[in-house]
C-alpha cells in the first residue's frame, strides 16, 4: 500500500493536486484531438473544393450574421433517408473553407448543404421575401429587407486576408482582384474568365433580379453554390473514411 | 439504514483531519461490479469497432463497421426491392407507363414521393403552383410546354432556361420596353385584355393594340392568342395568367419580360424517379394523351 500513502501527499497538498489534474486532462485532450490532424482517414481531400469567391463569402456572411444556423443545417448525414432527400451525404472536405462551419445541429428548416441549383434565382427571391407566398407551410421569416440593403466590397480585401490567416489559400492575385470580382459575379455581362479562373464553378449572373449589389444578390450567389464544387458522378468513396 | 450503522461501531478509513474522521462505507459491490464491467466492454468495443489512432489510420476494428458502407448497403437493399419494376419502368416507352395499369400504380406512388420531396416547394404540395407568381398550376389544362406524359418527361428532365442543361426549354420574351413605346404597350396591354374576354382599361387604346400585337406578339402567342407549346408562349385567350392578368403586371411583363426557370432534374434524380413523377403529374388532372 506504499503508493496509496504516496497518494495521500497529492490529497493534501492542493497545488500538487492541481498541477497532477492537469497534466492528467492534458494528456488526455491530445491523444483524443491530435490524431485526428494526422490520421489520413479524417482529412479526406476531394477534388473541386475552392475557396469561396469574394461574392459568396460575403453571402455567407449574411448567413452567419441573419443566425440561418439556427434552423439550417449543413450536414447530410450518411443515412438513407436523409441521402434520398437531400443528396450525397455530405464530406468532411465541403467544409475544409468554412470558418466556422455551418453544419448546424437543429433543423427547423431543411439541410441547405446541397441547396445550390435546386432552386431558381426567383424562387429565391420570392423566398426570402415572403417565404410563406411559396411554401405555405413554412414557419420562416421574412428577409424582405436582404434585397433592400445595398452593398459594396469596400471591405472584401480585409475579409479575403481574415480568412486567409486562418489557412484559407487566399493567394494574393484573388485578394487584389477581390473588389473586381465581386463587382463581375452580379454583372452577367461583365468578362468573367479572370473570376472563372480563379473560382472556378462560380456562377455569375444578377442573381436578384434587380438593379444594383444587394444582400440578397451576395445571399443567393451562396445558396446556389452550396454543395456544387464536388462532382460526385466521379467521386469514389472510401469505406473506412 | 443509519439504525444500523449505529448498533455496531462504524468502521473508519483511519483518515484523520482536525479529529474529524471518515466513514469507510464502500460502493454497493453491485454497482462495483457493472462498473468494472463497462471498463471491460469498452475495451471489447474498441477492438470491434474503429477506435484507436496509429500512425497514419485508426484501427479499423474486427466488425469492419463503416457509417459510409452502413448507408450504401440499406440503399441498396431498398433499390433491390424495386429494382424489377424500376427497370421495368425505366426502359418502357412513355405511353406504356400511363397504359399498364401496375406500371402506372407503382409510378404514381412513387412520383407523388418525388414530387413532394423535389418539387412541391415551387409548385406547391398540392400541385396547384403560387397564382400569378410564376409557378405553373399543374392541375389545370393549361400547358406551356405540353401536357403529354413525353412533354412532361422532357421539361422535368431538363428543366427550363437554365444554363446546367444544353437541352433546357429556352425560349425569352424579349424586352418590349426597349421596342415599343410606352403608349404602344399600353395599348397592347389593353388589346391582351380583350383577348381573353375581359374588359380593358380604354376601349380606343385597345383597338389600336390589335395591329401592335399582329405585328410584335402573335409570332409566338398566336394570331387569336392561342399560345404555342414550341416555344412555350402562354395562350392569352383564356383566364389562365402565369404572373397575374391585371392590367398594371400585364405593364410589367410586356415593358420588362419574364423568365421563368425551372432546374434540370436529371442532374439529381434517376431516369426512373423522372418517369415516376412524370406520370404522377400527368395524371393530376390535365394530362393529355400521346401524339402518335
Amino acid at each position: 500500500m506504499a503508493i496509496l500513502d504516496k497518494h495521500k501527499i497529492i490529497e493534501t497538498n492542493a497545488t500538487l493536486l492541481l498541477i497532477f489534474s492537469f497534466l492528467v486532462v492534458t494528456v488526455g485532450g491530445l491523444v483524443q484531438i491530435v490524431p485526428l490532424f494526422y490520421l489520413e482517414n479524417t482529412i479526406e481531400e476531394v477534388e473541386g473544393m475552392r475557396p469561396y469567391s469574394p461574392l459568396e463569402l460575403t453571402g455567407r456572411d449574411i448567413y452567419v450574421r441573419e443566425g440561418c444556423y439556427v434552423c439550417h443545417s449543413q450536414m447530410i448525414r450518411p443515412m438513407r433517408d436523409e441521402v434520398e432527400r437531400y443528396g450525397h451525404y455530405s464530406l468532411a472536405a465541403e467544409s475544409m473553407y468554412d470558418h466556422p462551419f455551418q453544419w448546424g445541429s437543429k433543423r427547423t428548416g431543411p439541410d441547405l448543404a446541397r441547396v445550390g441549383g435546386r432552386y431558381s434565382d426567383a424562387w429565391h427571391v420570392d423566398h426570402f421575401r415572403d417565404p410563406q407566398s411559396v411554401v405555405p407551410e413554412s414557419v420562416m421569416p421574412k428577409y424582405d429587407y436582404l434585397e433592400r440593403t445595398m452593398i459594396t466590397p469596400e471591405h472584401i480585401e480585409d475579409l479575403l486576408r481574415t480568412h486567409r490567416t486562418v489557412g484559407v489559400p487566399y493567394t494574393d492575385e484573388m485578394i487584389e482582384n477581390a473588389a473586381a470580382d465581386f463587382r463581375a459575379q452580379t454583372d452577367p455581362n461583365a468578362d468573367h474568365e479572370g473570376l472563372l479562373a480563379r473560382y472556378p464553378k462560380a456562377q455569375a449572373r444578377n442573381f436578384d433580379g434587380q438593379p444594383g449589389i444587394s444582400e440578397a444578390d451576395a445571399l443567393i450567389a451562396y445558396m446556389q453554390m452550396l454543395g456544387t464544387l464536388v462532382d460526385f458522378s466521379t467521386f469514389e468513396p472510401v469505406d473506412s473514411r | 439504514m443509519s439504525d444500523k450503522q449505529h448498533k455496531q461501531e462504524p468502521e473508519t478509513t483511519g483518515h484523520e483531519w482536525d479529529g474529524i474522521q471518515e466513514y469507510n462505507n464502500p460502493l454497493p459491490r453491485w454497482w462495483l461490479w457493472i462498473f468494472y464491467a463497462t471498463i471491460v466492454w469498452a475495451v471489447g468495443y474498441t477492438i470491434a469497432y474503429p477506435a484507436w489512432p496509429g500512425l497514419k489510420e485508426a484501427t479499423p476494428g474486427l466488425l469492419g463497421y463503416s457509417s459510409r458502407a452502413e448507408v450504401e448497403k440499406e440503399i441498396a437493399a431498398a433499390e433491390a426491392g424495386n429494382a424489377e419494376i424500376n427497370a421495368r419502368l425505366a426502359s418502357v416507352e412513355l405511353t406504356e407507363v400511363v397504359e399498364d395499369p401496375e406500371l402506372n400504380s407503382y409510378a404514381t406512388q412513387a412520383g407523388g414521393a418525388v414530387f413532394r420531396t423535389w418539387c412541391a416547394q415551387c409548385h406547391g404540395s398540392g400541385a396547384a403552383g403560387v397564382q400569378a407568381a410564376g409557378y405553373p398550376n399543374l392541375l389545370d389544362d393549361a400547358w406551356l410546354w405540353g401536357g403529354t406524359i413525353e412533354d412532361i418527361h422532357t421539361t422535368i428532365a431538363h428543366g427550363i432556361r437554365n444554363e446546367d442543361d444544353p437541352a433546357a426549354r429556352w425560349s425569352q420574351m424579349p424586352v418590349f420596353g426597349d421596342i415599343l413605346s410606352e403608349e404602344e404597350i399600353v395599348q397592347v396591354v389593353n388589346y391582351v385584355m380583350t383577348m381573353s374576354g375581359g374588359t380593358p382599361q380604354d376601349a380606343a387604346a385597345a383597338e389600336a393594340g390589335a395591329e401592335i400585337y399582329e405585328i410584335q406578339c402573335a409570332a409566338c402567342h398566336g394570331a387569336e392568342g392561342g399560345g404555342d407549346r414550341f416555344q412555350g408562349a402562354p395562350a392569352l385567350n383564356d383566364a389562365i395568367w402565369l404572373y397575374g392578368g391585371d392590367y398594371d403586371t400585364l405593364i410589367e411583363t410586356v415593358t420588362y419580360s419574364r423568365f421563368g426557370v425551372m432546374p434540370p432534374w436529371q442532374n439529381r434524380l434517376e431516369e426512373h424517379e423522372i418517369r415516376a413523377v412524370a406520370a404522377y403529374v400527368h395524371q393530376l388532372g390535365g394530362g393529355e394523351a400521346s401524339r402518335d
